[in-house]
């Protein structure tokens, strides 16, 4: 027992010297940051529209243009980007992709994982010391009861994304709105936020209603004439202003514009859309990181790719600040009130310190131009007027231990 | 009795001359309507339109004052306007997208920041030629020039930095980390500063261009106004370095700054989302670009009031003045 019981001890010790050993060995102008990334491959379902399937290196093209960037500013500074990409397969294990990222000595890891393989991956003895930058979710509880104090969040969660909707809305003052909620869990989500921001920001749901078809087939010759005459049924005798519609995977979404029975805009996962990044964005310098990507990629910037890159981004601001390639002092410094990250929307971000996630405006826009950006004017918050977007300090149920 | 007439002429004369001095004409290159607006500056009242190529941003005259070079991002070249014809003469290469540039004191080479390509594009002004490009950081767009024309410092967006490149070796030689987003590099007319705006880090700092240190970060605080729509763009020095103006963006103001304390004077209500600024010949006035209120301000240094507005183009970028 005690054998035993000294023998950790001294493994952990190892563990240390190892750990501290491999920032010791990059010197002063020739220090090398790590930057792991850490996805699973997984099969979505075809969204309704065929123009825009998701693409498979979506979120990776993002971090890859991130590291470029960083390296263009460490020719200067002395500091290179190394990046390690973990892909898990489908049916793989995401525990052993973050143990091989690990191993090799990678603390700062950027991550495009669903809620569940998140939380496992940053609850595992080898995590312990790593902090994941989460690109890819939106979920309110990884903000809130199920926060990890290892996780930082870079995308705007629902809650975000609703405030920023229904505080448009309200600034034009279409208060009265019908609410069409979608089967999956995103979905109700998203719809509680929507309830919660009408709340806040004194807007009114006058109907709620779900979305009950199943999905069939995309393509059908005659489709349109039973979804005209169905989302003309389904929205008759109601009297809004706005129909929001909470359809993340976009099953349904997409035909409910020009199809229901009074003539209504509409509003949520279709139509004009909170987002962290949009196609039609090009303000405040934007049209230079669209430009980039679309160069090496090839396609499109989309959120999860906006996502990966400031996560690289702040990585590289956190070791341009600090002067340094240490995971510690990277980490320290971006959790400190000096770090600001300056990503293309008119604002210096910063991360909030009651539950991680990056304080940011959140855009409103429809697939051909930007309408907006919240917070809208009029908002206004002691601290912040980021802040007037999604859960505030008092208000948090994160519990980071 | 004839001896008032010969004072009276004499001060009617004198007027008359100080009229003339402060008559100039203001150029303005409108970014979302591809043209140049061209304002009387004494009567303050928009006289000519002029075509030019896709999303006009940076504009500067040339040494002899007779043309205008503009940076025409989307046409991914620079124009050079006769003033006299308000024709496009010729163009010249500029690598791509060209946003902002600093002519050498001797006019004979245009200094370009590529936005899209991390590149300072050098260029012969009299052969029309690309000398050579000067990589630099993630996303260039300041340009200053020192006045002896032996210093370039360009500012890169994304980097964060002002890089001193050596105009001889066309290498860059310092770089000196600066708040988020910096923007526009200007130098004093003694050659012994240069400041640099940081439109995301709110800040302006100071830097000795000896040294290459920063000696001073200049912040604001508009009451009433966020401090996150406070994003200092254009800024002017005037030439005695007793004033700094610094365009605060959508805070809608320009911060007038003791360039000696450092210390914030005044702000002045100008036009919306206030981009760049511009003297006058003799430093009587300051202009503003006012991007999304479509007009240009005009302050007047003696008094530090904002004048007049005049309307101008869609979205007003840069401004300059000539006699």
């Amino acid at each position: 027992m005690v054998f035993g019981l000294s023998r950790r001890v001294v493994f952990r010790l190892l563990v240390v010297l190892v750990a501290s050993g491999v920032p010791a060995v990059a010197r002063a102008g020739d220090e090398k940051v790590q930057i792991g990334w850490l996805s699973q491959a997984v099969k979505r379902s075809l969204p309704l529209s065929y123009l825009d399937q998701p693409p498979p290196d979506e979120g990776l093209q993002g971090a890859r243009l991130g590291i470029a960037d960083n390296d263009t500013t460490g020719r200067f500074t002395g500091q290179s980007f190394a990046f390690t990409e973990a892909i898990v397969p489908e049916d793989g294990d995401v525990a052993e992709g973050l143990r091989d990222l690990a191993a090799k000595g990678i603390r700062l890891v950027v991550t495009d994982l669903a809620a569940p393989e998140l939380l496992s991956a940053a609850g595992m003895p080898e995590a312990s010391e790593i902090t994941f930058f989460d690109a890819g979710t939106a979920d309110d509880r990884l903000r809130g009861t199920d926060c990890r104090a290892n996780i930082l969040h870079l995308l705007p969660s629902r809650a975000m994304l609703a405030d920023a909707l229904v505080q448009y809305l309200v600034a034009k003052r279409w208060q009265e709105l019908l609410l069409v909620v979608g089967h999956a869990d995103g979905d109700r989500e998203f719809a509680g936020d929507i309830r919660h921001a009408a709340l806040k920001f004194q807007a009114h749901i006058v109907e709620e209603k779900p979305w009950t078809f199943v999905p069939g087939a995309r393509r059908t010759d005659t489709g349109h004439f039973a979804i005209q005459a169905e989302v003309a049924r389904f929205t008759q005798g109601i009297s809004y202003d706005v129909l929001v519609v909470a359809d993340e995977a976009g099953e349904f979404g997409d035909d409910l514009s020009y199809r229901t029975f009074a003539p209504r805009p509409v509003t949520g996962t279709q139509g004009l859309v909170p987002s962290a990044w949009a196609r039609p964005h090009e303000q405040w310098g934007a049209t230079q990181l669209q430009q980039r990507f679309l160069r090496q990629a090839g396609r499109w910037m989309t959120d999860r790719d906006y996502g990966a890159w400031m996560a690289v981004r702040a990585i590289g601001e956190a070791a341009t600040r600090s002067k340094s390639a240490e995971p510690a002092a990277i980490v320290s410094f971006i959790r400190s009130d000096r770090f600001e990250l300056a990503a293309y929307k008119g604002a210096r971000l910063s991360f909030r310190s009651w539950d991680g996630q990056l304080r940011q405006p959140v855009l409103l826009a429809d697939p051909r131009s930007l309408v907006s950006v919240s917070p809208q004017p009029g908002f206004l918050h002691q601290f912040s007027e980021l802040d007037t977007l999604g859960v505030d300090k008092p208000e948090t149920k994160c519990r980071m231990g | 009795m004839p001896n008032g007439l010969i004072a009276r002429a004499v001060v009617i004369a004198l007027l008359g001359a100080a009229r003339i001095a402060a008559a100039d004409t203001i150029y303005v290159s409108n970014e979302k309507d591809n043209t140049i607006t061209v304002v009387d500056g004494a009567a303050l009242t928009p006289v000519k339109t002029i075509p030019v190529g896709q999303r006009p941003r940076g504009i500067l005259l040339s040494k002899d004052e007779k043309s205008l070079y503009i940076c025409a991002s989307d046409s991914d070249h620079i124009e050079v306007l006769d003033l006299a014809s308000a024709k496009i003469e010729r163009t010249l290469p500029s690598g791509p997208d060209p946003e902002y540039f600093a002519l050498d004191p001797t006019g004979k080479l245009l200094y370009v920041a590529n936005e899209d390509s991390n590149l300072v594009t050098v260029i012969d002004v009299g052969r029309g030629e690309v000398v050579t490009e000067i990589p630099v950081g993630v996303e260039p767009e300041g340009m200053g020039i020192s006045p002896d024309g032996k210093y370039l410092v360009n500012t890169s967006e994304t980097t964060n930095m002002a890089h001193v490149i050596d105009t001889a070796k066309r290498q860059v030689v310092a770089n000196i980390l600066v708040d988020s987003r910096p923007r526009r590099a200007v130098w004093t007319a003694d050659g012994a500063q240069f400041w640099v705006s940081a439109e995301i880090g709110g800040t302006v700092s100071v830097i000795d261009a000896a040294k290459r240190e920063i000696v001073k970060r200049i912040t604001f605080a508009v009451p009433g106004v966020a401090a996150e729509a406070i994003q200092p763009v254009g800024i002017a020095i005037t030439r005695d370095r007793k004033l700094g103006f610094v365009a605060l963006g959508p805070a809608n103001r320009v911060a007038v700054i003791d360039a000696q304390s450092y210390e914030v004077l005044k702000y002045l209500l100008v036009g919306q989302r206030v981009w760049s600024l511009g003297f006058n010949p003799d430093q009587s006035r300051v202009y503003t670009t006012n991007g999304v209120s479509n007009d240009i301000s005009v302050i007047e240094v003696g008094s530090l009031k904002v004048i007049k507005s005049v309307p101008v183009g869609q979205a007003p970028w840069g401004v300059v003045s000539r006699p």
